[in-house]
Protein backbone atom coordinates (compact mmCIF):
# COMPACT_ATOMS: atom_id res chain seq x y z
CA UNK A 1 0.00 0.00 0.00
CA UNK A 2 2.61 1.89 1.04
CA UNK A 3 4.58 1.09 -2.45
CA UNK A 4 1.24 3.29 -4.20
CA UNK A 5 2.75 6.67 -2.76
CA UNK A 6 6.69 7.14 -3.97
CA UNK A 7 6.39 10.72 -1.73
CA UNK A 8 5.07 10.90 1.78
CA UNK A 9 5.80 13.94 3.79
CA UNK A 10 3.70 13.99 6.90
CA UNK A 11 2.89 17.13 8.87
CA UNK A 12 5.85 19.01 7.66
CA UNK A 13 6.58 22.77 9.14
CA UNK A 14 8.90 25.15 7.95
CA UNK A 15 9.08 28.61 10.15
CA UNK A 16 11.53 31.47 9.23
CA UNK A 17 11.98 33.46 12.42
CA UNK A 18 8.53 33.07 13.58
CA UNK A 19 6.84 33.15 10.31
CA UNK A 20 5.19 30.08 9.26
CA UNK A 21 5.97 29.72 5.77
CA UNK A 22 4.54 25.63 5.33
CA UNK A 23 2.18 24.60 8.07
CA UNK A 24 1.77 21.23 8.58
CA UNK A 25 1.76 19.89 4.73
CA UNK A 26 0.64 16.23 4.37
CA UNK A 27 1.54 15.47 0.78
CA UNK A 28 0.92 12.23 -0.82
CA UNK A 29 2.29 11.77 -4.26
CA UNK A 30 1.01 8.70 -6.04
CA UNK A 31 3.40 6.80 -8.43
CA UNK A 32 3.08 7.20 -11.83
CA UNK A 33 1.23 10.78 -11.69
CA UNK A 34 2.14 14.04 -12.53
CA UNK A 35 0.82 15.87 -9.68
CA UNK A 36 0.53 19.46 -9.89
CA UNK A 37 1.26 22.07 -6.99
CA UNK A 38 -0.55 25.58 -6.86
CA UNK A 39 -1.70 28.46 -5.13
CA UNK A 40 -2.04 31.93 -4.75
CA UNK A 41 1.70 33.70 -4.19
CA UNK A 42 3.12 33.78 -1.11
CA UNK A 43 1.03 29.72 -0.24
CA UNK A 44 4.56 28.29 0.49
CA UNK A 45 4.96 26.33 -3.08
CA UNK A 46 8.12 27.40 -3.53
CA UNK A 47 9.24 26.91 0.11
CA UNK A 48 7.94 22.88 0.06
CA UNK A 49 9.34 22.31 -2.86
CA UNK A 50 12.89 23.37 -1.63
CA UNK A 51 11.91 21.15 1.46
CA UNK A 52 11.46 18.37 -0.51
CA UNK A 53 14.74 18.71 -2.53
CA UNK A 54 16.21 19.43 0.70
CA UNK A 55 17.78 22.84 -0.35
CA UNK A 56 15.66 23.77 3.12
CA UNK A 57 15.64 22.02 6.33
CA UNK A 58 12.02 21.63 7.59
CA UNK A 59 11.73 22.40 11.12
CA UNK A 60 9.05 19.51 12.05
CA UNK A 61 7.94 16.96 9.75
CA UNK A 62 8.84 14.18 7.59
CA UNK A 63 9.80 12.81 4.37
CA UNK A 64 9.24 9.71 2.72
CA UNK A 65 10.49 8.62 -0.52
CA UNK A 66 9.49 5.13 -1.16
CA UNK A 67 8.82 4.35 2.35
CA UNK A 68 12.33 5.79 3.43
CA UNK A 69 12.98 8.54 5.79
CA UNK A 70 14.62 11.00 3.70
CA UNK A 71 14.03 14.50 5.65
CA UNK A 72 17.67 14.39 7.25
CA UNK A 73 19.38 13.62 3.87
CA UNK A 74 21.70 16.01 1.75
CA UNK A 75 20.39 17.58 -1.60
CA UNK A 76 23.29 15.91 -4.06
CA UNK A 77 22.60 12.10 -2.04
CA UNK A 78 18.54 12.14 -2.98
CA UNK A 79 19.26 13.27 -6.41
CA UNK A 80 21.64 9.73 -6.21
CA UNK A 81 18.35 7.79 -5.02
CA UNK A 82 16.14 8.99 -7.96
CA UNK A 83 15.06 12.29 -7.13
CA UNK A 84 15.88 15.12 -9.48
CA UNK A 85 14.42 18.40 -9.42
CA UNK A 86 14.38 21.77 -11.91
CA UNK A 87 15.15 24.98 -11.09
CA UNK A 88 12.83 28.19 -11.68
CA UNK A 89 15.51 30.03 -13.69
CA UNK A 90 16.73 27.62 -16.70
CA UNK A 91 19.54 25.62 -14.76
CA UNK A 92 21.63 24.56 -17.68
CA UNK A 93 25.65 25.61 -17.31
CA UNK A 94 25.62 27.86 -19.80
CA UNK A 95 29.42 28.20 -21.40
CA UNK A 96 29.32 24.38 -22.11
CA UNK A 97 27.71 22.58 -25.12
CA UNK A 98 24.59 21.21 -25.05
CA UNK A 99 25.97 18.08 -25.11
CA UNK A 100 28.08 18.42 -22.37
CA UNK A 101 25.62 19.60 -20.59
CA UNK A 102 23.55 15.94 -21.25
CA UNK A 103 27.23 14.52 -20.38
CA UNK A 104 27.51 15.84 -17.28
CA UNK A 105 24.59 14.46 -15.74
CA UNK A 106 25.87 10.59 -17.60
CA UNK A 107 29.23 10.82 -16.28
CA UNK A 108 28.67 10.45 -12.54
CA UNK A 109 27.66 6.67 -13.70
CA UNK A 110 31.03 6.09 -15.13
CA UNK A 111 32.74 6.68 -11.20
CA UNK A 112 35.51 8.18 -12.97
CA UNK A 113 34.32 12.21 -11.89
CA UNK A 114 36.96 12.38 -9.97
CA UNK A 115 39.96 11.29 -12.18
CA UNK A 116 41.64 14.27 -12.91
CA UNK A 117 44.58 12.27 -14.79
CA UNK A 118 42.30 10.61 -17.03
CA UNK A 119 42.04 12.31 -21.16
CA UNK A 120 38.45 13.86 -21.77
CA UNK A 121 37.74 11.75 -24.34
CA UNK A 122 36.94 9.16 -22.07
CA UNK A 123 33.51 10.49 -21.75
CA UNK A 124 33.13 9.98 -25.34
CA UNK A 125 31.43 6.75 -24.84
CA UNK A 126 28.52 8.76 -23.48
CA UNK A 127 27.57 10.60 -26.36
CA UNK A 128 25.83 8.28 -27.83
CA UNK A 129 23.14 8.06 -24.84
CA UNK A 130 23.29 11.95 -24.76
CA UNK A 131 22.11 12.61 -28.20
CA UNK A 132 19.52 10.08 -27.40
CA UNK A 133 18.64 12.04 -24.61
CA UNK A 134 18.97 15.25 -26.75
CA UNK A 135 16.35 13.62 -29.91
CA UNK A 136 13.83 12.97 -27.01
CA UNK A 137 13.56 16.55 -26.35
CA UNK A 138 14.42 17.63 -30.37
CA UNK A 139 17.63 19.09 -29.28
CA UNK A 140 20.09 16.40 -31.52
CA UNK A 141 21.03 19.35 -34.23
CA UNK A 142 22.05 21.70 -31.51
CA UNK A 143 24.18 19.27 -29.59
CA UNK A 144 27.75 21.31 -30.20
CA UNK A 145 25.96 24.96 -29.73
CA UNK A 146 26.87 26.25 -26.46
CA UNK A 147 24.29 26.43 -23.97
CA UNK A 148 23.71 30.15 -23.38
CA UNK A 149 23.11 30.25 -27.08
CA UNK A 150 19.80 28.65 -27.13
CA UNK A 151 16.67 30.29 -27.12
CA UNK A 152 15.06 29.78 -23.27
CA UNK A 153 12.38 27.42 -24.61
CA UNK A 154 14.96 25.00 -25.87
CA UNK A 155 17.39 25.96 -22.40
CA UNK A 156 14.13 24.34 -20.66
CA UNK A 157 14.09 21.42 -22.64
CA UNK A 158 17.92 20.76 -22.45
CA UNK A 159 17.57 20.61 -18.38
CA UNK A 160 14.49 18.26 -18.87
CA UNK A 161 17.20 16.13 -21.06
CA UNK A 162 19.88 16.51 -18.48
CA UNK A 163 17.35 15.71 -15.63
CA UNK A 164 16.55 12.65 -17.96
CA UNK A 165 19.75 11.50 -18.03
CA UNK A 166 19.50 10.64 -14.06
CA UNK A 167 16.64 8.21 -14.82
CA UNK A 168 14.78 10.15 -12.23
CA UNK A 169 11.90 7.74 -10.42
CA UNK A 170 10.61 11.33 -9.59
CA UNK A 171 10.91 14.59 -11.04
CA UNK A 172 10.57 17.72 -9.34
CA UNK A 173 9.55 20.62 -11.51
CA UNK A 174 9.66 24.02 -10.31
CA UNK A 175 7.77 26.01 -12.45
CA UNK A 176 8.23 24.53 -15.77
CA UNK A 177 6.76 27.10 -18.24
CA UNK A 178 7.39 30.17 -15.85
CA UNK A 179 8.50 33.78 -17.91
CA UNK A 180 7.91 31.38 -21.77
CA UNK A 181 5.70 32.61 -24.66
CA UNK A 182 2.97 30.84 -25.64
CA UNK A 183 4.48 28.55 -28.37
CA UNK A 184 7.26 27.24 -25.80
CA UNK A 185 4.67 26.38 -23.16
CA UNK A 186 3.11 24.08 -25.24
CA UNK A 187 6.63 22.64 -26.23
CA UNK A 188 7.49 22.08 -22.49
CA UNK A 189 3.69 20.57 -21.28
CA UNK A 190 4.02 18.63 -24.49
CA UNK A 191 7.75 17.17 -23.16
CA UNK A 192 6.79 16.80 -19.80
CA UNK A 193 3.81 14.77 -20.69
CA UNK A 194 6.20 12.75 -22.74
CA UNK A 195 8.38 12.04 -20.49
CA UNK A 196 6.37 11.48 -17.34
CA UNK A 197 5.92 8.03 -19.05
CA UNK A 198 6.77 5.35 -16.23
CA UNK A 199 7.88 8.58 -13.84
CA UNK A 200 6.18 10.58 -11.56
CA UNK A 201 6.13 14.13 -11.72
CA UNK A 202 5.85 16.80 -9.31
CA UNK A 203 5.72 20.56 -10.55
CA UNK A 204 4.95 23.76 -8.99
CA UNK A 205 3.26 25.70 -11.44
CA UNK A 206 1.39 28.94 -12.08
CA UNK A 207 -0.20 28.31 -15.76
CA UNK A 208 -3.50 26.43 -15.81
CA UNK A 209 -3.60 25.74 -18.88
CA UNK A 210 -0.69 23.21 -18.10
CA UNK A 211 -2.14 22.25 -14.96
CA UNK A 212 -5.39 21.46 -16.16
CA UNK A 213 -3.90 19.69 -19.93
CA UNK A 214 -1.48 17.55 -17.84
CA UNK A 215 -1.92 16.70 -14.49
CA UNK A 216 -3.40 13.74 -12.45
CA UNK A 217 -3.76 15.31 -9.58
CA UNK A 218 -3.34 18.84 -7.86
CA UNK A 219 -2.70 19.90 -4.33
CA UNK A 220 -3.79 23.56 -3.76
CA UNK A 221 -1.53 25.63 -1.00
CA UNK A 222 -2.57 28.32 0.82
CA UNK A 223 -1.18 30.21 3.48
CA UNK A 224 1.14 26.91 4.33
CA UNK A 225 -1.92 24.25 4.37
CA UNK A 226 -3.14 22.12 2.47
CA UNK A 227 -6.60 23.88 0.58
CA UNK A 228 -7.48 20.93 -1.18
CA UNK A 229 -7.17 18.34 -3.28
CA UNK A 230 -8.16 16.47 -6.20
CA UNK A 231 -8.47 16.44 -10.02
CA UNK A 232 -8.50 19.62 -11.69
CA UNK A 233 -12.12 19.58 -11.92
CA UNK A 234 -12.83 19.30 -8.14
CA UNK A 235 -10.81 21.27 -7.35
CA UNK A 236 -11.58 24.15 -9.69
CA UNK A 237 -14.78 24.53 -8.41
CA UNK A 238 -14.31 24.06 -4.77
CA UNK A 239 -15.53 27.27 -3.34
CA UNK A 240 -12.50 27.56 -1.02
CA UNK A 241 -10.10 27.50 -3.76
CA UNK A 242 -12.10 29.74 -5.76
CA UNK A 243 -12.07 32.26 -2.78
CA UNK A 244 -8.64 31.96 -2.18
CA UNK A 245 -7.45 32.83 -5.52
CA UNK A 246 -9.63 36.16 -5.56
CA UNK A 247 -9.80 38.23 -8.37
CA UNK A 248 -8.64 37.85 -12.26
CA UNK A 249 -6.95 34.20 -11.22
CA UNK A 250 -11.11 33.22 -10.74
CA UNK A 251 -11.53 33.72 -14.24
CA UNK A 252 -8.12 31.47 -15.34
CA UNK A 253 -9.17 28.67 -12.91
CA UNK A 254 -12.61 28.66 -15.04
CA UNK A 255 -11.85 28.81 -18.32
CA UNK A 256 -7.97 27.25 -18.34
CA UNK A 257 -8.05 26.81 -22.53
CA UNK A 258 -8.53 31.19 -21.93
CA UNK A 259 -4.85 31.22 -20.80
CA UNK B 1 42.65 21.69 -31.15
CA UNK B 2 45.36 22.49 -33.56
CA UNK B 3 45.91 26.25 -33.09
CA UNK B 4 46.35 25.15 -29.41
CA UNK B 5 49.15 22.59 -30.34
CA UNK B 6 50.88 25.06 -32.40
CA UNK B 7 51.00 27.91 -29.03
CA UNK B 8 52.21 24.65 -27.19
CA UNK B 9 54.55 24.32 -29.49
CA UNK B 10 55.93 27.89 -29.85
CA UNK B 11 55.96 28.56 -26.57
CA UNK B 12 58.59 25.69 -25.67
CA UNK B 13 60.73 26.09 -28.74
CA UNK B 14 60.79 29.69 -26.84
CA UNK B 15 61.56 28.64 -23.53
CA UNK B 16 64.22 26.38 -24.96
CA UNK B 17 66.50 28.99 -27.05
CA UNK B 18 65.71 31.23 -24.07
CA UNK B 19 68.45 31.10 -21.73
CA UNK B 20 71.01 31.80 -24.66
CA UNK B 21 69.40 35.25 -25.02
CA UNK B 22 68.19 36.35 -21.68
CA UNK B 23 69.81 36.10 -18.24
CA UNK B 24 68.50 32.48 -17.53
CA UNK B 25 67.84 33.10 -13.83
CA UNK B 26 65.14 35.60 -14.87
CA UNK B 27 63.85 33.54 -17.21
CA UNK B 28 63.84 30.68 -14.06
CA UNK B 29 61.81 33.23 -12.05
CA UNK B 30 59.27 33.93 -14.47
CA UNK B 31 58.79 30.19 -14.98
CA UNK B 32 58.08 29.74 -10.82
CA UNK B 33 55.58 32.46 -11.11
CA UNK B 34 54.50 31.57 -14.28
CA UNK B 35 53.27 28.06 -12.70
CA UNK B 36 52.56 29.42 -9.43
CA UNK B 37 49.51 31.62 -11.47
CA UNK B 38 48.60 28.51 -14.01
CA UNK B 39 47.57 27.06 -9.75
CA UNK B 40 45.72 29.44 -9.06
CA UNK B 41 44.19 29.59 -12.49
CA UNK B 42 43.22 26.21 -12.07
CA UNK B 43 41.01 27.58 -9.00
CA UNK B 44 39.31 31.13 -9.76
CA UNK B 45 39.41 30.20 -13.50
CA UNK B 46 38.00 26.78 -14.12
CA UNK B 47 36.48 26.42 -10.35
CA UNK B 48 34.98 30.02 -9.55
CA UNK B 49 37.27 30.13 -6.12
CA UNK B 50 39.28 33.01 -5.52
CA UNK B 51 41.93 32.03 -2.83
CA UNK B 52 43.13 35.27 -1.31
CA UNK B 53 46.12 33.16 0.38
CA UNK B 54 47.29 31.33 -2.41
CA UNK B 55 50.81 33.00 -1.05
CA UNK B 56 51.35 30.64 1.87
CA UNK B 57 51.75 27.15 -0.42
CA UNK B 58 54.21 29.37 -2.23
CA UNK B 59 56.05 29.98 0.61
CA UNK B 60 55.89 27.14 2.70
CA UNK B 61 56.71 24.80 0.06
CA UNK B 62 59.79 26.91 0.01
CA UNK B 63 60.57 26.62 3.79
CA UNK B 64 60.13 22.94 3.50
CA UNK B 65 62.44 22.16 0.09
CA UNK B 66 64.69 24.68 1.61
CA UNK B 67 65.08 23.51 5.10
CA UNK B 68 64.88 19.90 3.82
CA UNK B 69 67.58 20.39 0.90
CA UNK B 70 69.62 22.24 3.43
CA UNK B 71 69.88 20.68 7.04
CA UNK B 72 68.20 17.17 6.70
CA UNK B 73 70.39 16.40 3.55
CA UNK B 74 67.27 15.99 1.11
CA UNK B 75 68.51 15.40 -2.79
CA UNK B 76 67.39 18.32 -4.32
CA UNK B 77 64.55 16.30 -6.50
CA UNK B 78 63.41 14.85 -2.73
CA UNK B 79 63.51 18.23 -1.75
CA UNK B 80 61.01 19.74 -3.74
CA UNK B 81 58.44 16.27 -3.77
CA UNK B 82 58.39 16.46 -0.43
CA UNK B 83 57.50 20.07 -0.21
CA UNK B 84 55.32 19.88 -2.99
CA UNK B 85 53.17 17.22 -0.82
CA UNK B 86 53.22 19.34 2.35
CA UNK B 87 51.83 22.05 0.13
CA UNK B 88 48.90 19.94 -0.64
CA UNK B 89 48.46 18.43 2.63
CA UNK B 90 48.62 21.94 3.56
CA UNK B 91 45.98 22.82 1.35
CA UNK B 92 43.78 19.85 2.22
CA UNK B 93 43.72 21.25 5.84
CA UNK B 94 42.84 25.05 4.80
CA UNK B 95 40.45 24.21 1.58
CA UNK B 96 38.45 21.97 4.08
CA UNK B 97 37.75 25.00 6.41
CA UNK B 98 37.08 27.18 3.40
CA UNK B 99 35.02 25.84 1.48
CA UNK B 100 32.30 25.47 3.67
CA UNK B 101 31.82 29.20 2.39
CA UNK B 102 32.09 30.49 -0.73
CA UNK B 103 32.81 34.25 -2.50
CA UNK B 104 34.05 36.32 -0.05
CA UNK B 105 33.60 34.60 2.48
CA UNK B 106 35.81 32.20 0.64
CA UNK B 107 38.33 34.29 0.19
CA UNK B 108 38.24 35.91 3.48
CA UNK B 109 39.04 32.37 5.69
CA UNK B 110 41.76 31.87 2.72
CA UNK B 111 43.50 34.89 3.55
CA UNK B 112 43.08 34.97 7.23
CA UNK B 113 44.66 31.53 7.29
CA UNK B 114 47.11 32.49 5.08
CA UNK B 115 48.28 35.52 7.78
CA UNK B 116 48.10 33.05 10.56
CA UNK B 117 50.97 30.98 8.55
CA UNK B 118 52.67 34.03 7.99
CA UNK B 119 53.15 34.51 11.60
CA UNK B 120 54.46 31.71 12.36
CA UNK B 121 57.12 31.55 9.76
CA UNK B 122 57.93 34.61 11.36
CA UNK B 123 58.03 33.45 14.69
CA UNK B 124 59.10 29.77 14.27
CA UNK B 125 63.37 29.57 14.37
CA UNK B 126 63.89 27.21 11.54
CA UNK B 127 62.46 29.90 8.49
CA UNK B 128 65.39 32.28 10.07
CA UNK B 129 62.68 35.11 10.56
CA UNK B 130 62.98 38.63 8.89
CA UNK B 131 66.57 37.49 7.42
CA UNK B 132 64.96 33.99 5.53
CA UNK B 133 66.37 30.68 5.14
CA UNK B 134 69.62 31.49 3.37
CA UNK B 135 72.14 29.50 1.84
CA UNK B 136 70.60 26.20 0.28
CA UNK B 137 72.66 23.79 -1.95
CA UNK B 138 71.25 23.16 -5.42
CA UNK B 139 73.05 20.28 -4.95
CA UNK B 140 73.10 17.41 -7.99
CA UNK B 141 69.90 15.85 -9.36
CA UNK B 142 70.07 12.55 -9.22
CA UNK B 143 73.11 12.48 -7.56
CA UNK B 144 74.76 13.55 -10.73
CA UNK B 145 73.80 16.59 -13.20
CA UNK B 146 75.30 19.42 -11.15
CA UNK B 147 72.53 21.81 -10.64
CA UNK B 148 74.80 24.88 -9.43
CA UNK B 149 75.05 25.43 -13.31
CA UNK B 150 72.58 27.78 -14.73
CA UNK B 151 72.16 25.82 -17.79
CA UNK B 152 71.56 22.64 -15.97
CA UNK B 153 68.85 23.99 -13.35
CA UNK B 154 67.46 26.15 -16.16
CA UNK B 155 66.15 22.72 -17.79
CA UNK B 156 65.35 21.06 -14.76
CA UNK B 157 63.24 24.28 -13.80
CA UNK B 158 62.19 24.05 -17.70
CA UNK B 159 60.47 20.35 -17.20
CA UNK B 160 58.90 21.20 -13.39
CA UNK B 161 56.82 23.52 -15.41
CA UNK B 162 56.13 21.48 -18.49
CA UNK B 163 54.92 18.98 -15.67
CA UNK B 164 52.93 21.24 -14.43
CA UNK B 165 51.54 23.27 -17.08
CA UNK B 166 50.67 19.45 -18.54
CA UNK B 167 49.05 18.40 -15.56
CA UNK B 168 46.88 20.95 -15.10
CA UNK B 169 45.84 21.37 -18.74
CA UNK B 170 45.39 17.84 -18.05
CA UNK B 171 42.97 18.28 -15.57
CA UNK B 172 40.88 21.48 -16.90
CA UNK B 173 40.14 18.51 -19.71
CA UNK B 174 39.67 15.59 -17.81
CA UNK B 175 35.99 14.40 -16.14
CA UNK B 176 37.18 15.63 -13.08
CA UNK B 177 37.63 19.09 -14.93
CA UNK B 178 34.01 18.77 -16.01
CA UNK B 179 32.24 18.62 -13.24
CA UNK B 180 34.39 21.60 -11.47
CA UNK B 181 33.12 23.96 -14.59
CA UNK B 182 29.31 22.47 -13.97
CA UNK B 183 30.62 23.77 -10.49
CA UNK B 184 32.07 27.00 -12.10
CA UNK B 185 28.72 27.46 -14.33
CA UNK B 186 26.32 26.36 -12.00
CA UNK B 187 26.82 24.84 -8.70
CA UNK B 188 22.91 24.69 -7.01
CA UNK B 189 22.67 22.57 -10.29
CA UNK B 190 25.36 20.07 -10.10
CA UNK B 191 24.45 19.84 -6.46
CA UNK B 192 20.95 18.73 -7.68
CA UNK B 193 22.47 16.25 -10.30
CA UNK B 194 24.13 14.43 -7.69
CA UNK B 195 27.47 15.79 -7.38
CA UNK B 196 29.06 16.23 -3.62
CA UNK B 197 30.54 19.34 -5.19
CA UNK B 198 32.73 20.48 -2.13
CA UNK B 199 34.61 17.14 -2.49
CA UNK B 200 35.35 18.12 -5.89
CA UNK B 201 35.96 22.06 -4.52
CA UNK B 202 38.42 20.45 -2.17
CA UNK B 203 40.70 18.22 -4.74
CA UNK B 204 41.06 21.48 -7.03
CA UNK B 205 42.05 23.29 -3.91
CA UNK B 206 44.46 20.67 -2.95
CA UNK B 207 45.87 20.43 -6.44
CA UNK B 208 46.04 23.70 -6.73
CA UNK B 209 47.75 24.18 -3.49
CA UNK B 210 50.43 21.26 -4.67
CA UNK B 211 51.10 22.79 -8.12
CA UNK B 212 51.35 26.30 -6.33
CA UNK B 213 53.92 24.66 -3.55
CA UNK B 214 55.99 22.87 -6.63
CA UNK B 215 56.63 26.17 -7.72
CA UNK B 216 57.66 27.55 -4.15
CA UNK B 217 60.05 24.87 -4.01
CA UNK B 218 61.69 25.45 -7.58
CA UNK B 219 61.75 29.08 -6.36
CA UNK B 220 63.76 28.00 -3.50
CA UNK B 221 66.44 26.10 -5.40
CA UNK B 222 66.87 29.10 -7.76
CA UNK B 223 67.77 31.49 -5.48
CA UNK B 224 69.37 29.80 -3.06
CA UNK B 225 66.85 31.16 -0.25
CA UNK B 226 63.63 31.51 0.94
CA UNK B 227 61.89 34.84 2.68
CA UNK B 228 58.97 35.73 4.44
CA UNK B 229 58.13 38.22 1.09
CA UNK B 230 56.77 34.63 -0.43
CA UNK B 231 54.15 33.73 1.97
CA UNK B 232 53.41 37.49 2.51
CA UNK B 233 50.07 38.94 1.19
CA UNK B 234 51.37 41.15 -1.11
CA UNK B 235 52.37 37.74 -2.85
CA UNK B 236 48.82 36.41 -3.14
CA UNK B 237 47.73 39.80 -4.31
CA UNK B 238 50.31 39.33 -6.89
CA UNK B 239 49.15 35.88 -8.62
CA UNK B 240 45.76 37.59 -8.79
CA UNK B 241 47.12 40.57 -10.57
CA UNK B 242 48.66 37.96 -13.08
CA UNK B 243 46.21 35.47 -13.93
CA UNK B 244 43.93 38.62 -14.39
CA UNK B 245 46.47 40.69 -16.49
CA UNK B 246 46.88 37.56 -18.82
CA UNK B 247 43.47 36.26 -18.93
CA UNK B 248 41.58 34.48 -16.31
CA UNK B 249 40.13 30.98 -17.40
CA UNK B 250 42.49 30.37 -20.50
CA UNK B 251 45.34 28.20 -20.46
CA UNK B 252 47.93 30.69 -21.39
CA UNK B 253 47.09 33.68 -20.01
CA UNK B 254 48.33 33.15 -16.44
CA UNK B 255 52.07 32.62 -18.02
CA UNK B 256 52.20 35.41 -20.43
CA UNK B 257 50.58 37.44 -16.79
CA UNK B 258 53.45 35.84 -14.42
CA UNK B 259 56.29 37.01 -17.80
CA UNK B 260 54.51 40.68 -18.17
CA UNK B 261 54.54 41.37 -14.25
CA UNK B 262 57.72 39.70 -13.16
CA UNK B 263 59.74 41.64 -16.13
CA UNK B 264 58.45 45.02 -15.67
CA UNK B 265 59.00 44.59 -12.00
CA UNK B 266 62.81 43.30 -12.64
CA UNK B 267 63.61 46.14 -15.45
CA UNK B 268 61.62 48.36 -13.70
CA UNK B 269 62.78 47.75 -9.77
CA UNK B 270 66.38 49.68 -10.24
CA UNK B 271 64.89 53.19 -12.46
CA UNK B 272 62.19 53.77 -10.46
CA UNK B 273 62.79 52.15 -7.02
CA UNK B 274 59.67 51.77 -4.90
CA UNK B 275 57.28 53.37 -7.50
CA UNK B 276 56.82 50.21 -9.07
CA UNK B 277 53.95 49.59 -6.98
CA UNK B 278 52.75 52.59 -8.51
CA UNK B 279 52.64 51.36 -11.94
CA UNK B 280 51.94 47.95 -11.06
CA UNK B 281 48.82 49.39 -9.55
CA UNK B 282 47.94 51.60 -12.92
CA UNK B 283 48.61 48.41 -14.82
CA UNK B 284 45.79 46.95 -12.75
CA UNK B 285 43.39 49.42 -13.05
CA UNK B 286 43.82 49.85 -16.68
CA UNK B 287 43.96 46.17 -17.34
CA UNK B 288 40.91 46.04 -15.53
CA UNK B 289 38.75 48.77 -17.50
CA UNK B 290 39.76 47.92 -20.78
CA UNK B 291 40.18 44.76 -21.36
CA UNK B 292 38.94 43.09 -18.91
CA UNK B 293 39.28 39.41 -20.46
CA UNK B 294 43.41 39.94 -20.22
CA UNK B 295 46.09 39.71 -22.60
CA UNK B 296 45.01 35.99 -23.86
CA UNK B 297 41.45 36.60 -23.42
CA UNK B 298 41.63 39.79 -25.56
CA UNK B 299 43.68 37.98 -28.49
CA UNK B 300 41.42 34.76 -28.37
CA UNK B 301 38.19 37.14 -28.70
CA UNK B 302 39.49 39.50 -31.29
CA UNK B 303 41.23 35.92 -33.16
CA UNK B 304 37.68 34.88 -33.46
CA UNK B 305 35.97 37.91 -34.16
CA UNK B 306 38.69 38.10 -37.31
CA UNK B 307 37.90 34.04 -38.34
CA UNK B 308 34.35 34.77 -37.25
CA UNK B 309 33.90 37.93 -39.88
CA UNK B 310 35.16 35.72 -42.98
Amino acid sequence: MAEDFILETRHLVKEFKGFVAVNGVDLKVRRGHIHALIGPNGAGKTTVFNLLTKFLAPTRGSIHFNGEDITSAQPAQIARRGIVRSFQISAVFPHLSVLENVRIALQRKLGTSFHFWRPERTLDTLNGRAMELLAQVGLESFADMVAVELPYGRKRALEIATTLALEPELMLLDEPTQGMGHEDVALVRDLIKKVSVNRTVLMVEHNMGVVAGISDTITVLARGAVLAEGAYDEVAVNPLVIEAYMGTEVEELASPAGH
Amino acid sequence: MNRRGVGYGLLLALLLVAPYAVYPVLVMKILCFALFACAFNLLIGYTGLLSFGHAVFLGTAGYVAGHSIKVWGFPPELGLIFAALTAAALGWVIGSLAIRRSGIYFAMITLALAQLMYFVFLQVPFTGGEDGLQGVPRGKLLGFIDLTDDLNLYYFVLAIFVFGFWLINRTIHSPFGQVLKAIRENEARAISLGYDVAKYKLLAFVLSAGLAGLAGATKTLVFRFATLTDAHWHTSGEVVLMTLLGGMGTVFGPVAGAATIVTLQNELADKVGSLVTVIMGAIFVFCVLVFRRGIVGELGALYKKMTGAR
